[in-house]
């Protein structure tokens, strides 16, 4: 970094938003931070042009108030820092970074750059290790592997709070090792951050985790920041202390409005739907920040939630972040509708990540095909259900009805479970063959006839 | 040496740049980070910075290199692992640990190795430019051939036999503007293609051992194939399938602005596989490019040159080579965001105006050539399209379309029902049919004829499930239903495809042509029992439907017997029918 010393002017020549222009600069640095000394109030920004001796800034705490005559800018010679130790577990800060729960600042290890590096392709190891989140539609079909990124498509008004609660109060590993949970809360409402650390707290959960909050009333540019904090605060947890992490973001959307502000206020040239074009590379620096590291004993799984505005799986939200992460967990309103918690949507839901992490030695033998005939049944059933719903459940045929009851007792009996039940991934594949019985044992052409007599209900009783 | 007056992001304007030229490479600031030159005002050059440009300031220097963005070319690419510009991850990975530093230099090519140089010319032969003039045993799978550069011609005054470094004189030419010292190693720069002596028509397929690329929607040696798909369609997968199984002689993977975690899949299964054809491991002709999506994306817009230009030097030592991009559409959005920087004019939806005009080029550079060395090559390039929402009307897919010859298009609906590969049947496909028809016909002489029919049949279905939403199927008549029954055979049958399983991930000619055959050999004989008017419910349910629906999980080996027994299956039904 060129600057040592802070150098500190008072020659900001435009505000625009929260963009500051600052004149007369010598040594400013691209994407470092500044301070803005306002009337003994300080602001943080980033330094995100510089030309000659001029400066772009912008201004994480919003601009109100600020003149230009007596407002102070100060550089301080380095990108945006969070200070770590291992103290951060059980803490609470805001989205910068500075403690909210009341305890002393922490005595810091070392400071890391929150923009972090890039992982290099090659020192990576490919996520083997399945996660039991004790929810049957995520293990069951869409199971999370450790150091993967499989966010949460919900809506406005879905359980999504309650799933990620869920996740994070019983999500272990078969080898018995606990996860640390790093949250960010960024726009969120106070009740709904209130219910994430009441939770936490609950469930002992707070002890093993660090927490940043920035909330819907504070500044929405400091939301930039947030998660790029706590995945900062994750690789320390993960890669220094040899720590498994749990990284749950909500919510990504309030992140990207934040980004679309900042766009419109430089007058970058809007992509859709007013959103930046790059949108996506800004995305990709945050989502990537998950996985394994070849040597390296911990992890890092994201678990990101982000709510589809109209429930539109084709806004550019939820489309740029299914082309980044390794899946989607998509919740349906038909189905919260008609009581089925959690509702997830298991069709459209995918982890790109299962087929490696499942099966002999992982889970059981029979769990991929399990898998592929739950999913082709129940796909079957809905078809058969649209169907009904045209021609009548009359018109349909003897099979065709089956798949129809089929699929009731499916959302019924394996995707609806209590909000407190954890079942494991046993329990999980034996209600899924408890279902497939339903069915004519010549229909589950995905499953190994070999399966079939070891688990089918049918066979095992015959076995008695 | 200028100095920086401007930074926004990955693009850096310097000073006092009178002595650099155009698409030069520069190294910008104190950390020496890597860039290029992409315009100039006066003195003032434009910088595209293909690392991260977080604490320069106004001032630091920057040095050209007087090179423009070569690659280096010679033994020891064959099995490396890249980044966009060409430095090896793994030497990255032993300097700076597991988190890309910045400013490092790698040298592309291991200096230090000796390779056995084999001469196949000997002293005094006169030889010309792209001529192979000896061999070097690469990998066990691939000769590399080393030619004389580009613009070399004259007598040969020296050649050297043995063990020599890729930078070691091998030869010494006279030409006519005095005498040149050749070594193993060339640079080539990225934005210019390769010469070579004559372009040729497509004539054989890329046999991919993909059913419904095979058989229905071929590409060509040296062809040109796209991939749009929304997330979660199977896009990457089979990008993979193709890089695995394509029976092309050298594969060039470019991972461009994707996932890590992808390039590490590939990194750790490719060494395992082996060829289908060979019984080596895939990565001895296999070389990757990985600039994964959270990497500086100056260096992604780089990533898809670098690939090509691989490809087309192995293509010229003879070579087929398959090119595949996963994704084309984070290509081009590196160029929008780069283009933005620059203050330029935008097109549509903030693409710069050059953009289709960029795609076609880059497509451009695949096909089948003879090469100055007087041998035939190819380039076959398969690009990955990422449409936003899957919509193909935007400006990548739309540009993409105007040049590729076969179209695979993935369907979001086929994947939610987990039908794969994803590819729609109904809106694919491929002008190469009569290129690739010729090499068929040595499977089946009727080949052409049964793709038609099957394709018919689909087709027939479609309109025909229209009607059965409405009706339902017990109102059509005997014919309509024979065809939806073969109609589903064909889709859950053949197109079908478990990319996972040991045995069907890969389906050679022989087989896709004896699945397609006993299908439709069904049908006719069901279509033949109509005519005879025998009961619908013995026509639907035959028993040999279940071994058909087993024929893609017979191994390669047993298959000639399986698939005689079904056949012979299907000749008695005809005679004696039966239910079940």
């Amino acid at each position: 970094m060129a600057a040592s010393v802070a150098k500190e002017y008072k020659t900001v020549s435009s505000v625009s938003g929260p963009l500051l222009v600052v004149e007369k600069v010598s040594g400013a640095t691209y994407g470092e931070i500044v301070e803005i000394i306002h009337q003994g109030e300080t602001r943080r920004g980033k330094v995100l042009e510089v030309n000659r001796d001029r400066a772009l800034v912008q201004v994480f705490e919003g601009t109100s108030g600020i003149d230009l005559p007596k407002t102070r800018v100060r550089f301080m010679g380095k990108g945006i820092e969070l200070p770590v130790s291992e103290d951060i577990l059980g803490r609470i800060f805001d989205g910068f970074g500075t403690p909210i729960d009341g305890k002393p600042a922490i005595i810091p290890d070392k400071s890391l750059d929150i923009n972090g590096s890039p992982i290099n392709p090659y020192s990576r190891d490919y996520p083997l290790d399945f996660i039991q989140t004790g929810i049957s539609s995520i293990d069951g079909l869409n199971t999370l592997i450790r150091g993967q990124k499989l966010p949460i498509f919900s809506g406005a008004g879905l359980p999504h709070p309650q799933i990620a609660a869920q996740i994070a109060k019983y999500a272990k590993v078969r080898d018995g090792s606990q996860f640390a949970i790093v949250f960010a809360a960024m726009g969120i409402t106070f009740e709904e951050a209130n219910f994430f650390i009441q939770s936490f707290k609950d469930s002992g959960a707070i002890e093993h985790s660090v927490m940043f909050i920035n909330l819907a009333d504070d500044p929405a540019i400091e939301r930039i920041a947030t998660p790029r904090m706590a995945l900062t605060a994750a690789e320390y947890l993960a890669f220094e202390k040899e720590m498994h992490v749990l990284v749950i973001m909500s919510d990504m959307t309030n992140y990207c409005e934040a980004l679309r502000e900042i766009a419109a206020a430089r007058k970058e040239v809007p992509g859709r739907r007013g959103y930046p074009g790059y949108m996506y590379t800004d995305l990709a620096t945050i989502y990537e920040r998950a996985g394994r590291i070849h040597g390296k004993k911990g992890s890092i799984t994201q678990l990101p939630i982000l709510t589809m505005p109209d429930d539109d799986i084709t806004h550019p939200i939820p489309d740029l972040t299914g082309y980044i992460t390794e899946g989607q967990i998509l919740l349906s309103r038909p189905l919260h509708r008609s009581g089925v918690y959690p509702p997830i949507d298991v069709l459209p839901s995918l982890s790109r990540l299962k087929d490696r992490g499942i099966g002999k030695g992982k889970t059981r033998e029979d769990h991929s095909d399990v898998l592929n005939q739950l999913y082709a049944a129940y796909a079957s059933g809905k078809e058969a259900r649209d169907l009904a719903a045209i021609l009548g459940e009359t018109a349909l045929s003897p099979l065709d009805l089956n798949f129809l009851k089929f699929a009731a007792a499916f959302e019924k009996k394996f995707v609806s479970q209590g909000a407190e039940e954890d079942r494991t991934i046993e329990q999980t594949l034996d209600i899924g063959w408890e279902l497939l019985s339903m069915l004519p044992e010549e229909e589950l052409k995905r499953v190994k006839p070999e399966n079939i007599a070891k688990y089918h209900p049918a066979h095992m009783q015959n076995k008695k | 040496m200028g100095s920086i007056i401007k930074i926004s992001g990955p693009v850096v304007i310097a000073e006092g740049m009178s002595d650099a030229k155009m698409y030069d490479v520069v190294k910008v600031g104190n950390p020496k980070l890597t860039g290029e030159i992409i315009g100039f005002e006066g003195d003032k050059a434009t910088i595209q910075v293909y690392e991260e440009t977080a604490g320069i300031g106004p001032g630091e220097p920057v040095e050209s290199t007087n090179m423009q963005l070569s690659v280096e070319l010679g033994p020891g690419i064959m099995g490396q692992i890249y980044d966009g510009i060409q430095r090896p991850l793994e030497v990255l990975n032993a300097m700076s640990g597991c988190f890309m530093a910045r400013g490092i230099d790698a040298p592309s090519i291991d200096k230090k190795k000796k390779w056995d140089f084999v001469p196949l010319a000997k002293k005094g032969d006169s030889v010309s430019q792209g001529q192979i003039i000896g061999t070097v045993k690469e990998t066990e799978l691939i000769e590399h051939r080393i030619m004389v550069p580009p613009g070399i011609s004259g007598k040969l005054l020296l050649i050297s036999e043995g063990k020599h470094t890729v930078e070691e004189t091998i030869a010494v030419i006279e030409t006519s503007s005095g005498k040149k010292e050749i070594s193993m190693l060339q640079r080539w720069p990225v934005r210019k293609g390769r010469p070579y002596k004559e372009r040729l028509a497509p004539n054989a397929p890329l046999v991919t051992g993909q059913r419904i690329i095979d058989t229905f929607f071929p590409i060509a040696k040296g062809g040109v194939a796209a991939i749009p798909g929304g997330f979660g369609t199977g896009k990457t997968i089979t990008q993979h399938q193709l890089a695995k199984w394509a029976d092309a002689q050298v594969v060039v993977y470019v991972g461009c602005g994707e996932r890590g975690n992808e390039m590490t899949e590939v990194l750790e299964e490719f060494p395992h596989l082996k060829d289908p054809r060979s019984g080596r491991p895939l990565m001895e002709r296999t070389v990757l490019i990985a600039n994964t999506s959270n990497m500086p994306f100056a260096a992604r817009e780089a990533s898809i040159y670098t690939g090509i230009t691989i490809a087309e030097y192995y293509r010229d030592m003879g070579y087929s080579v398959a090119l595949m991009g996963d994704s084309t559409s984070r290509w081009a959005e590196a160029l929008r965001e780069i283009s933005a920087r620059l203050e330029e004019m935008p097109g549509e939806e903030g693409y710069p105006a050059y953009l289709p005009s960029r795609i076609a080029a880059f497509y451009e550079r695949a096909g089948r050539v003879i090469s100055l060395s007087g041998i035939e090559g190819s380039l076959s390039a398969i690009g990955a399209v990422s449409p936003p929402g899957g919509d193909l009307s935007e400006p990548v897919s739309q540009g993409t379309l105007k040049v590729v010859k076969a179209f695979w298009a993935l369907d979001t609906a086929l994947a939610y029902r987990r039908h794969f590969p994803a590819i729609n049947w109904l809106t694919s496909y491929s002008l190469y049919l009569d290129a690739v028809s010729g090499y068929w016909k040595k499977f089946g002489e009727d080949w052409r004829e049964l793709r038609a029919k099957a394709m018919a049949l689909l087709q027939k279905e479609s309109e025909l499930q229209e009607i059965v939403r409405l009706v339902g199927v017990e109102s059509l008549s005997i014919n309509d239903r024979i065809l939806l029954e073969t109609a589903r055979s064909l889709r859950e049958d053949f197109l079908y495809q478990n990319a996972y399983h040991e045995v069907d991930t890969y389906a050679s000619e022989r087989k896709q042509y004896g699945m397609l055959k006993i299908i439709l050999d069904l049908h006719e004989a069901r279509m033949k029992m109509a005519f005879e008017g025998q009961p619908a419910k013995d026509i639907l349910m035959m028993k040999v439907t279940a071994d058909i629906a087993k024929m893609r999980l017979v191994p390669e080996k047993e298959m000639e017997s399986k698939f005689l027994a079904i056949e012979k299956e299907i000749r008695e039904r005809k005679s004696s029918p039966g239910g079940m």
